[in-house]
């Protein structure tokens, strides 16, 4: 399993209920349910997705985020998860705080475009970097925008975002230096 | 047929009566009806626990005959192509049933029925019908079949109107529901196709305020009814798909007859209709779907309250009938009272029809749903 997945199965409380944005194929939620016994609930917009989510038993609604998410009530959750793709919403400030608003922890992870492996394919190559969290070439990539560890760490503080535990992952999890040296990085938060 | 699915062969209606007098079933509008016959098909063996069973709900000219063959007949039931064994309603762990609305023509108690107290077809003094009394005459035979809780509801277009109100009336006796194609209530466009269904029959001379039991039978405007139904069923992608600009070869042409295939169609289903529909349960039944409000004065927060169910929510594309937006709908109440969903909005070309023919993503969205609901 991935270890972005692992750590986020080691920080959700067994029996808590989990929205999970852009799910997927549904290998993470269903993960959760089995080793933590999550109510868990998917959104996700691919319709192929949808059915891999339900031949694994999952609860799953095919909208986009946003729309999904503005539906729910306040605290509907215990946790909001959005795991590998805040670099991938079209609006990430908004859905941070619908994610706020509808979780009392909200989970996120991105790929650390201040890693040095990134630093060094602009400074020396002087183009846009592919690594091995950031795979794709600039002409099709997913990835909408770009940002480090300092930015997350510091749109947290000017937006008044409480970071309750952070992760950092290499090819093993990164102790020292995570703006320089962590590929992945993982957040949980609450307003 | 695909290879290693079995069809249930052969089957045949049953009929429950009940309401027999001095009892009657009490109707939303305050009206009575006494006695009370629903015409209904079983599938496949009721389990000890009695909590494999799932109602299958029809669609406006729909009927209890489901699945399997008739005696004699050629063609199976409306939706044999989801009903059987191994199939996505599967007759090998499920006890299958599928009963007639009341109102219907198809075996249950309807304008057509003859009215006891005046030896007569009750035509129009047969009391109007919701689709909640629908539901509760519906509840009458689970109970006479000794089912305490249903293991699901199930029904597109207005069968998906019976689940909502199945779940909402009858919370602590459905585990589960799959609504498909369906809306919490009729909007205006959908009405409006209605009215013009109903009218091209009020407006057919035989149908004289619809006394014409034992005289010609109104089937211009019925059959008028069924064409403007018929393009509401389909989509454009799927009517150029189906017909193009395709002409009919016709060897005595007229100045107005059936030139293109389309027209052809339509007229060929229109017909067909009127040899197996009564144009006033047409009338009775099409005004039970635009009256059905399930919010009326209720918010949507508040509607699915007390609602026990999981939900299956279907809705399909091209489907403009009823609309992907008003399944979304039902999803948000869903989600304003904690209703355990699943929805999935399936890239269908066929329009509204699609809930009869889209079998293989349905199957698959029913089996692994309804495998995670406790038997």
């Amino acid at each position: 399993m991935k270890l972005e997945h692992q750590v986020v199965i080691e920080w959700i409380e067994k029996g808590s209920s989990v929205l999970d944005l852009g799910c997927g194929n549904g290998d993470l939620l269903a993960a959760l349910v089995k080793e933590k016994e999550v109510k868990a609930q998917g959104i996700e917009i691919d319709e192929k997705a949808i059915y891999e989510c339900v031949a694994k038993g999952l609860s799953v609604v095919q909208q986009d985020i946003e729309t999904g998410l503005s539906e729910y009530l306040e605290k509907s959750f215990d946790y909001v998860i959005l795991v590998g793709s805040l670099q991938q919403v079209k609006k990430p400030d908004l859905i941070l705080k619908a994610a706020l608003r509808v979780g009392k922890k909200t989970i996120v992870s991105f790929p650390n475009f201040g890693h040095y492996k990134v630093r060094l394919q602009i400074l020396f190559g002087g183009k846009v970097p592919v690594t091995p969290s950031l795979p794709f070439e600039w002409y099709d990539t997913p990835n909408l925008h770009f940002l480090s560890v300092s930015n997350f760490i510091e749109y947290c503080q000017k937006r008044g975002i409480h970071i309750d535990r952070s992760a950092f992952l290499g090819r093993g999890r990164v102790k020292a230096l995570p703006n320089l040296r962590a590929e992945t990085s993982l957040f949980m938060l609450s307003s | 047929m695909t290879e290693g699915i079995q069809t249930l062969g052969v089957v045949a209606t049953q009929a429950f009566t009940f309401a027999n007098q001095p009892d009657k079933l009490m109707l939303d509008s305050g009206e009575t009806l006494s006695p009370v016959t629903l015409a209904y098909e079983t599938y496949g063996s009721l389990n000890e626990g009695k909590s494999n069973a799932i109602l299958v709900e029809h669609a406006l000219s729909g009927d209890a005959h489901a699945a399997g063959y008739h005696e004699g007949e050629k063609s199976p039931g409306w939706w044999d192509d989801m009903i059987g064994p191994g199939k996505g309603l599967d007759t090998d762990k499920y006890f299958v049933i599928c009963s007639n609305v009341i109102g219907g023509c198809k075996g249950s108690t309807g304008p057509s029925s003859t009215d006891p107290k005046t030896g007569k077809p009750y035509a129009l003094s047969f009391p109007s019908i919701t689709i909640r009394d629908m539901v509760e005459a519906q509840r009458q035979l689970i109970d006479q079949l000794k089912i305490e809780k249903l293991l699901s509801v199930v029904g597109g277009s207005m069968g998906g109107m019976q689940a909502l109100q199945w779940i909402v009336s009858y919370p602590d006796r459905v585990r589960s529901a799959i609504p498909i194609a369906t809306t919490l209530k009729h909007a205006p466009q959908q009405i409006a196709f209605d009215e013009v269904g109903r009218q091209a029959i009020m407006a057919d001379v035989n149908w004289r305020d619809g006394d014409y039991y034992g005289r010609p039978l109104p089937a211009r405007g019925l059959a008028v009814a069924r064409m403007v139904g018929h393009i509401t069923y389909m989509s454009d992608a799927s009517m150029a798909e189906k017909f193009g600009r395709q002409q009919k070869s016709n060897e005595r042409p007229s100045r107005f007859g059936a030139d293109f295939e389309v027209e052809g169609y339509l007229r060929y289903r229109g017909d067909n209709f009127v040899k197996r529909f009564d144009a006033n349960s047409y009338l009775y039944i099409t005004k039970a779907m635009d009256r059905f409000d399930l919010l009326s004065s209720k918010k949507l927060s508040e509607v699915f309250k007390g609602v026990k169910a999981k939900i299956l929510l279907i809705a399909f594309k091209s489907d403009w009938l009823y609309p992907t937006y008003q399944s979304q709908e039902i999803l948000k109440a869903c989600k304003l009272t904690g209703v355990d969903a699943t929805f999935c909005e399936i890239n269908s070309t066929y329009g509204h029809d699609a809930f009869l023919l889209e079998v293989e993503e349905e199957t698959h969205l029913l089996k692994h749903f309804l495998g995670g609901v406790p038997v």
